[in-house]
């Protein structure tokens, strides 16, 4: 390694400290910090016991735990798949827009991080609510029986899920658009592919990056979300993190929280660890040759 | 003449821009025509609403017969080469290729056939499998001609193909492209602003302004029979004197009379009259430039002068030369022998220069809005290579940045 190499090194790791400080103490930490805790005994006052056990992660062969796990699962990745399937035309409408139109519909899509995230969902309580607006309309119109729940139920969670997330899947997925060469779209339908075609074969390849970006800034707050079923969800309709809040709040059992908190975040990671490994390469760089026909 | 593409009074307008402006334009199935003009001139919109990327606001496009207006760019027999190649980044060039053939649900041995085809005749098969981000330009440029014409088009279009290359590059894709047209026999639509590459590849070339065709003709027609001031101007370089007929000879000549110069002989081919307003327009390379007073023949225009700057050029020199009062010309003189021999004109000689009457052509006065373009050159020396290279100073130009 020559000098100047060493000289860079010091140089980056110098820069790089800071963040790396603030992720290790706030990110990594706690982290550990959490995991630790899921392999101690439960104290009865709500404390944490000596020694260590591995009985609070034999715990969670809860005979309960595989339908939460799976009502979480199957809400969470509906909400990704509704929410990409919804912001993708719309950053492609952004992206080919004036700017005067650009601007106003990123205007009205970061105007709702303006009120208060709570406050937003119980708006969503009061539109759902058996005596509510939409509720009344709806059967005006035949649409559905006058006993009918809209509330309190996992499609309830599923539609505020996609309402809070559409912004954050919007953004990244713009980000990438506004980069994308709209002359790939002409130069496909040039070629001979109608609308469709040149948006699901050139744009949508084109902006994968975005697309998985977005797909885990959607994916993963929705595993762990915890106040939208609480408020719209009720009792049918609990994900993980409500579990855990049950665990801390009226169990006092910060072990078995701790381990149901651990197993989530490294359930989160794996699928973070396989788009970062994938992406590694990039669009640009060289992968082997395949004949595709 | 049968019509094979014909744009009948196309109008096309951005906002208050008018891109294209009543254009009519007739083109002959299998040649290479040039669509020619500075950026803003209406060229791209032309081809963009052949393409079918744009629609025009008034006027018709008939493709061998059929009304082609209102398809679908997907629905035309007209594929694009694009500016920047617009070559799929997530597709090796071989799936590039094939994209056409897979869209028309082909079956795969012949997609294969197809391909390996292309490949060949761009001799791009030890690159079949790369991505369009390692393969260089010029095999970028040539897998977009393929991926175009696999689908064996009517008519191929090809925006400013080779703007993104360099000089030398540029020169043998122009041949290339040459050969691909003469192997496949295709129409091809070339749109560019460089007058060298429109001039060296086209069969006939329109030369547009302000969306307006200027003119239409073979390359020696527009090069050396400008139908107007702005042609004569765009295409090549020439020197223009303002002036006026002062006497209209029988035998198809007039004398034109410029302020403090001598009255020049000129060949009056557009018979106009006595008293009128004219350009006169000396290409120039038609001047003949010498130290001594030559002895000419009564057809030929001889003016003293004072050189006033040498370029040398290897091939040629560019003399710039101070006539009258306040006339100054650029000439040009070929090379054609070994110059070291000679007694060189050098700054501030005292020359002759001379041309056949023949050679200069009389041009109505131009308009306003050309003004830019028909002002004399630079004069120092770092800036005369600009003016040279016409690429630079017709991009200056630029009267109304439209979709261009």
């Amino acid at each position: 390694m020559g000098k100047k190499s060493i000289r860079n090194l010091w140089a980056e790791g110098s820069l790089t400290t800071p963040s790396f400080a603030w992720l290790f103490i706030f990110l990594l930490l706690p982290m550990l910090i959490i995991l630790a805790i899921a392999l101690k005994p439960a104290d009865p006052t709500g404390g944490i016991g000596q020694g260590w056990t591995l009985k609070t992660l034999m715990s969670l062969r809860n005979p309960n735990y595989p339908e939460v796990i799976f009502r979480t699962l199957w809400l969470s990745v509906t909400t990704t798949a509704i929410t990409l399937a919804l912001a993708t035309p719309i950053a492609y409408y952004i992206a080919r827009s004036t700017p005067w139109k650009r601007d106003l519909v990123l205007f009205l899509t970061v105007i709702p991080f303006w009120t208060s995230f709570l406050i937003r969902i119980f708006a969503w309580k009061v539109v759902l609510h058996p005596d509510g607006l939409l509720k009344q309309a709806l059967v005006w119109c035949h649409l559905i029986s006058p006993d009918t729940l809209l509330l309190y139920r996992p499609e309830a969670v599923l539609l505020v899920m996609v309402y809070t997330e559409l912004p954050f899947a919007i953004l990244p997925l713009y980000a990438a658009a506004e980069k994308f060469d709209f002359s790939l779209v002409e130069a496909a339908m040039d070629l001979g592919a109608g609308r469709l075609r040149a948006f699901l074969s050139v744009f949508v390849p084109g902006i994968w990056n975005g697309l998985v970006s977005a797909c885990l800034m959607v994916l993963i707050p929705c595993i762990g979300s915890y106040v939208i079923p609480d408020v719209v969800g009720g009792k049918g309709a609990a994900m993980l993190g409500n579990v855990i809040a049950q665990r801390t709040f009226t169990d006092r059992n910060l072990p078995a929280a701790s381990a149901l908190a651990a197993v989530l975040t490294i359930v989160m990671l794996l699928p973070l660890f396989y788009f970062l490994r994938r992406n590694k390469g990039g669009d640009e760089g060289p992968r082997p040759a395949k004949e595709v026909v | 003449m049968e019509e094979f593409l014909w744009f009948k009074d196309i109008t096309k307008q951005f906002g208050s821009t008018k891109a294209v402006d009543n254009v009519s334009l007739s083109i002959r199935k299998g040649e290479i025509f040039s669509l020619l003009g500075p950026s803003g001139c209406g060229k791209t919109t032309l081809l963009r609403m052949l393409a079918g990327f744009e629609s025009p606001d008034k006027g018709k496009i008939i493709l061998d017969g059929q009304d082609i207006t209102d398809l679908a760019p997907n629905k035309r027999r007209v594929n694009t080469v694009f500016q920047n190649y617009a070559l799929f980044p997530h597709m090796t060039v071989w799936e590039n290729i094939a994209f056409g053939l897979k869209l028309l649900k082909r079956p795969k041995d012949e997609i294969k056939r197809e391909v390996d085809r292309m490949l060949n005749m761009i001799q791009m098969q030890d690159h079949a499998y790369k991505k369009p981000s390692q393969i260089s330009g010029g095999q970028k440029q040539r897998t977009a001609i393929a991926r175009a014409l696999i689908l064996k088009p009517s008519v191929l279009l090809l925006d400013e193909p080779l703007a993104a290359l360099d000089l030398k590059l540029r020169q043998r894709m122009l041949l290339e492209l040459s050969l691909i047209h003469d192997e496949v026999g295709v129409t091809f639509i070339y749109v560019t602003h460089d007058q060298g590459e429109a001039m060296s590849i086209s069969d006939r070339i329109a030369v547009m302004n302000n969306g307006r065709i200027e003119q239409i003709g073979t390359p020696a027609e527009v090069y050396e029979a400008p139908k107007s001031s702005f042609v004569a101007a765009f295409i090549g370089d020439t020197n223009f004197f303002d002036g006026k007929i002062s006497e209209v000879l029988d035998d198809e000549y007039c004398r034109i009379t410029v302020p403090d110069l001598p009255p020049m002989l000129c060949f009056n081919d557009k018979k106009l009259a006595k008293g009128e307003l004219v350009h006169l327009s000396i290409r120039p390379e038609k001047f003949q430039i010498s130290l001594d007073e030559p002895k000419l023949g009564p057809k030929y225009n001889v003016l003293p002068g004072v050189v006033e700057d040498v370029v040398y050029q290897g091939d040629h020199t560019r003399f710039w030369v101070e006539v009258g009062d306040d006339w100054r010309i650029s000439i040009s003189r070929q090379h054609t022998r070994f110059v070291l021999d000679e007694k060189p004109i050098q700054w501030k000689d005292k020359v002759y220069v001379s041309w056949f009457a023949d050679d200069g052509f009389m041009l109505e006065r131009y308009r306003e809005e050309d003004e830019d373009l028909l002002q004399t050159p630079p004069q120092t020396v770092g800036e005369v290579e600009e003016a040279q290279d016409r690429d630079s100073s017709t991009q200056d130009l630029a009267v109304n940045e439209t979709g261009d």
